[in-house]
């Protein structure tokens, strides 16, 4: 496997030190620091650590107001229930949107091993099925987010207590359902160009001379994970506690 | 003496393609067992299942959120290791990424103390009124 991005020269390379001497001798190497990770991986970790500030300042925001606030707050498990067959079930429908978007990292995985595997063709289907899971996520959150509103929650007030509830929920599950939005569309961008065979061509992607690799899917891949990620502690702060 | 060359010759291979040993520089792809995949995606549909029966059984109080962080961050750990690739990178770039967001955790208790605090005078300043609304 080849790197010409770095233009490394074959020769033959001691194993490198391991735990601590390891973070050492990487920092300390005169060259890139991150010896497992390409530039683009790097790149998106990056991303990701300043979105998960982004997604602590709303979940610590909305723990500030939960906390502070001396009306008593919404229950949750009463709002996100649904009636199926005649029996009040409660938060079922996070249930079931929790289920759909672990699955969706489930077949987001695969999708990377078929990637690297290079079985175009069914690395692509794993990232449509991908989307599609993506998309009925978000489907759910519409509908969710239209019942509720229905029942007259705002963001400055609803009819079940605390009035701060209206400004958390639409604010971070807004935000959280419009990152999902956009994973569904690079999901789908890529794997249109998996499906093609652009990267068993070298074919560069966006704003970019470089050839485009089979990594760009473990690098959406982290994205899409990354969602995922979010929603397990949105899950368990928001719908939960 | 040629019978221990030739075994040196056949076990050096071996030791370079030594698992730990797909952290050298030049290894990018991850590429791992389906199976792994499916056992945690598994794993994390179980997790999911037990942190929604905490709230279909109603547990309340310390049970309840002592289990709801477990399951998190059981769920969470789950796949930034594996699907991720976390498990596989090299500390480096393991310590550059997870370590930062623990300075999250320094604004949670900053925010709790101020969260204590407004409620505190909310009670005491707006206490009475709100009493009064609650004998009407």
């Amino acid at each position: 496997m080849a790197l010409e991005s770095i233009g490394q020269t074959a020769k033959v390379e001691l194993p490198r030190p391991r735990g601590l001497t390891g973070v050492v001798a990487d920092w300390s190497s005169d060259q890139r620091s991150f010896k497992s990770a390409s530039w683009g991986k790097a790149m998106m970790w990056i991303f990701l650590v300043s979105d998960t500030f982004i997604f602590s300042c709303f979940l610590i925001s909305y723990m500030t107001v939960r906390m502070s606030t001396t009306v008593p707050w919404p229950n949750a498990s009463e709002i996100f229930a649904l009636d199926i067959g005649g029996k009040r079930i409660p938060l079922i429908l996070i249930a079931i949107m929790t289920f759909d978007l672990i699955t969706s990292s489930g077949t987001m995985a695969i999708a990377v091993n078929f990637a690297y595997a290079r079985q175009r063709r069914m690395a692509a289907l794993m990232m449509l099925a991908t989307a599609f899971f993506g998309a009925t996520f978000v489907g759910m959150q519409a509908f969710e987010w239209t019942t509720l509103i229905r029942e007259g929650v705002r963001p400055w007030g609803n009819p079940f207590g605390a009035a701060q509830f209206g400004s958390c929920f639409f604010m971070i599950t807004g935000f959280h359902g419009f990152h999902v939005s956009m994973g569904v569309l690079f999901l789908l961008i890529i794997a249109r160009a998996v499906w093609r065979g652009d990267y068993d061509r070298g074919k560069p992607g966006f704003f970019t001379g470089r050839k485009g690799r089979y990594e760009i899917v473990e690098i959406m891949g982290l994205y899409w994970h990354f969602v995922d990620l979010v929603w397990v502690f949105i899950f368990a702060f928001f719908y939960l506690w | 003496m040629e019978a221990t060359e030739n075994n040196a010759a056949a076990l050096a291979p071996a030791v370079v393609a030594r698992p730990g040993d797909q952290e050298r520089a030049s290894v990018h792809g991850q590429q791992h067992p389906i199976a792994l995949y499916l056992l945690v995606w598994v794993l994390l549909f179980v997790l999911s299942a037990c942190s929604y029966l905490v709230d279909y059984f109603n547990f309340q109080g310390e049970l309840r959120w002592g289990l709801i962080v477990l399951f998190m961050l059981l769920k969470a750990g789950l796949i930034v290791a594996v699907f991720m690739h976390m498990a596989w990178e090299r500390l480096a770039l393991v310590a550059a990424i997870l370590t930062p967001p623990l300075a999250v955790l320094v604004f949670v208790a900053t925010m709790a103390m101020e969260g204590d605090y407004t409620r505190a005078t909310r009670t005491i300043f707006f206490g009475s009124a709100a009493q009064s609304h609650v004998e009407h």
